[in-house]
């Protein structure tokens, strides 16, 4: 792993490499630099599987990170390739031609992140949230508790407990 | 709305052209009317007490609670003993089990599936999170009310409920049936209205009829 | 032989005895089937309440006319084969109308449920109905293959078509059943048998586990209670042919349940022993092994 890593860290100019196990490495990539660095990974290394493409938001940072998780069957070992894009401009380069799975990925951060793929196939069509108007629901800035309060009607009677404290009172009722 | 339901003109096999509404020809927009009971009382207590012996249950799992009714099927528990079966088509099947979270996209089929079935019919609601949302009290994406949707004649409460909970659920739920108290679908039609409205009112893209059958 | 009157009655309560008789016997084979995934299976008369349950039904929708017309042609189907069949050799009361009819109309019969529950599925407009309908049909035409093979073999081995003569043929000793006499054309007939009772590993067309449940996707209420009377009919009456074709008839009524029961058995064995074949497989198992028997029967006669 470690001679991999090594290897594409200075054609690719890859960022914070992490080991995380003996099996399973991270790295960050330019946006640039993503599709010829899948490329080889898949072509050269053997990392022929897309295991899951999948994003972050860090509202603070105004980044999203996208991580493309790939496996290598034959070697039994796992990359992570990240990559930080602006949160303003969230637009990435498609790879739904590299994998086509990552068409339906594609289009499930499109839906819940707000996230484009110029390109990808059935990209605009609805995922889960079937006529969605708001924002997309998987942006941290987006409050869940009030849109559910708004929209859904709550069943009064309901009581919320810290399980610890709960626990506590049940077995120990005289504070002990 | 989805292209394929659409007003458009299609030309037929034989070179005719005609206007095609998906919405109003492909389906059924009678409302829902209240069904009498049968003229005699002695004969409505023998039918009911046939439906309650005969569940047919709809296979349709919306939820994590689906996993709960699989184990009703084999040896350890057999539902079958009871009179319980599974159907796979709505049409032929009386007892909906809305088994667990029901997110904003399966509850649109579950109300077509329910709408498809027969009229005698009733709904259980299994787990938590059908009575008030459950663990997705606060989500973007579930409804908390079942019964604003749906006539619910039995909650089955817990997360999740045991199939033993389960089998003791079909068996208040023949209680109910053989008192003639299970009345869902004409509850239904009665409130036809507002239980559209507040259908219409979570789902966002109401791209099917009021009522399609 | 003359027409009387009295046959018609007698017919009907043929009809009642073998209704109630497949009711319970399909529940019955239902539960040795649950005893063997070690399960309790249904009560025996769960088959009534489901009846009842499906007439006591208040709403029913139609699709059209052939729609209606489905179930009842299944039903015409499955007592028409009864009724042309005679259920007991020798018996004024219970041989029904099988002066009129011999075996080409009762092949025919098996046949024609099929195609009139197509024409009603069709009408449906379901896709799972289509989806089937295409499957039944084709798995059906291949099972009924090796089937009228043996028929023909039976036929050509007693020269008659009368179904009452081919029993009367049999009788006197077991050795004289066509299952000793002509032994190929019978182990064809019941491979067809297996393929035609809509029993695993051949109901891919009809198991409710598969996705569209089949022809019977958009049926309900009534128009099921219909096709599920004719579920506990038609088998008994197929069997009631096989009876009288290769297991020399029965002479009264003990033993005519006893051997409908036996034979329906064979189908019930083979169902828990073995998985469900798709269709193209069972075809294939149709033409491989069973269809070769039939023509060997036809040959050798």
């Amino acid at each position: 792993m470690r001679e991999l890593l090594e290897s594409l860290t200075t054609p690719y100019s890859l960022t914070d490499p992490v080991e995380q196990r003996p099996d399973l490495a991270f790295v960050t990539a330019g946006r640039g630099q993503l599709r010829p660095l899948l490329m080889h990974l898949r072509d050269k290394e053997g990392f022929t599987h897309l295991v899951i493409l999948t994003a972050v938001d860090w509202l603070e940072e105004g980044e999203f990170q996208l991580t493309y998780l790939l496996s290598d069957r034959t070697h039994g070992r796992d990359i992570g390739v990240r990559v930080m894009i602006p949160r303003d401009e969230a637009t990435m380069e498609s790879i739904h031609d590299i994998w086509p799975t990552a068409a339906t990925y594609q289009r499930e951060l499109r839906e819940m992140f707000g996230i484009d793929f110029p390109g990808s196939t059935r990209l605009n069509e609805d995922f889960i949230l079937e006529g969605w108007a708001d924002i997309p629901p998987y942006r941290r800035d987006f409050d869940t508790l009030k849109y559910a309060d708004e929209t859904y009607k709550q069943r009064p009677g309901r009581e919320t407990r810290d399980p610890a404290q709960h626990m506590k009172e049940q077995l120990y009722p005289d504070g002990k | 709305m989805k292209e394929e339901l659409e007003k458009r003109i299609v030309k037929g096999p034989d070179g005719i052209e005609f206007e095609v509404e998906p919405l109003r020809d492909y389906y059924c927009e009678a409302a829902p009317t209240v069904m009498p009971q049968a003229y005699s009382k002695i004969i409505e207590g023998f039918f009911n007490w046939a439906r309650a012996e005969s569940l047919w249950i709809l296979g349709f799992g919306t939820g994590c609670g689906a996993i709960e009714m699989r184990p009703l099927m084999t040896p350890r528990f057999d539902a079958y003993r009871y009179g319980v079966q599974w159907r796979p088509t709505p049409r032929q099947s009386n007892l909906f089990i809305i088994s667990g979270y029901l997110s904003v996209k399966t509850l649109k089929r579950a109300i077509r599936s329910y709408e498809q079935m027969q009229n005698p019919k009733y709904v259980i609601g299994l787990g938590s999170c059908t009575i008030n949302g459950g663990m997705y009290w606060d989500s973007y994406n579930t409804i908390k009310c079942l019964d604003d949707y749906l006539p619910v004649d039995l909650y089955i409460a817990g997360c999740m409920p045991r199939p033993e909970a389960l089998l003791a659920g079909f068996e208040e739920l023949k209680k109910l049936i053989r008192a003639g108290k299970a009345e869902g679908a004409n509850q239904y039609a009665e409130n036809f209205e507002w239980y559209k409205a507040n259908q219409k009112k979570v789902i966002l893209d109401w791209d099917m009829p009021d009522y399609n059958w | 032989m003359e027409f009387e009157w009295i046959k018609i009655p007698y017919s009907l309560l043929t009809l009642f005895i073998v209704v109630n008789y497949g009711l319970l016997m399909t529940a019955f084979i239902a539960k040795i089937a649950a005893r063997v995934g070690r399960r309790h299976g249904i009560p025996i008369y769960q088959n009534y309440i489901d009846l009842i349950k499906n007439y006591g039904l208040r709403s029913s929708i139609t699709h059209g006319v052939m729609f209606y017309l489905g179930p009842v042609f299944r039903l015409s189907g499955g007592v028409g084969l009864l009724l042309f069949v005679p259920s007991i050799y020798g018996s004024e009361m219970f041989s029904n109308l099988s002066f009129a009819g011999d075996l080409i109309l009762a092949l025919y019969f098996i046949f024609f449920g099929t195609l009139g529950m197509a024409l009603g599925a069709a009408e449906s407009g379901s896709p799972h109905s289509a989806i089937g309908i295409t499957r039944g049909l084709s798995q059906v035409t291949a099972a009924e293959l090796p089937m009228a093979l043996a028929v023909f073999s039976v036929a050509l081995q007693y020269e008659t078509l009368s179904i009452t003569e081919i029993v009367a043929a049999q009788q006197g000793s077991v050795l004289n059943w066509t299952l000793f006499t002509n032994p190929l054309a019978v182990v064809a007939a019941m491979m067809a048998f297996l393929g035609s009772m809509m029993r695993p590993p051949f109901d891919v067309v009809l198991a409710p586990q598969e996705i569209p449940i089949g022809p019977p996707t958009e049926y309900h209420s009534s128009y099921l209670a219909l096709m599920q009377t004719n579920r506990v009919i038609f088998p008994v009456a197929k069997v009631v042919i096989y009876t009288n074709l290769f297991f020399g008839g029965a002479t009264n009524w003990p033993i005519f349940f006893l051997k409908v029961f036996l034979i329906y058995m064979v189908s019930a064995f083979v169902g828990v022993a073995f998985p469900r074949f798709r269709v193209e497989q069972s075809i294939r198992w149709f033409l491989i092994w069973a269809m070769p028997l039939g023509i060997l029967a036809i040959l050798l006669v």
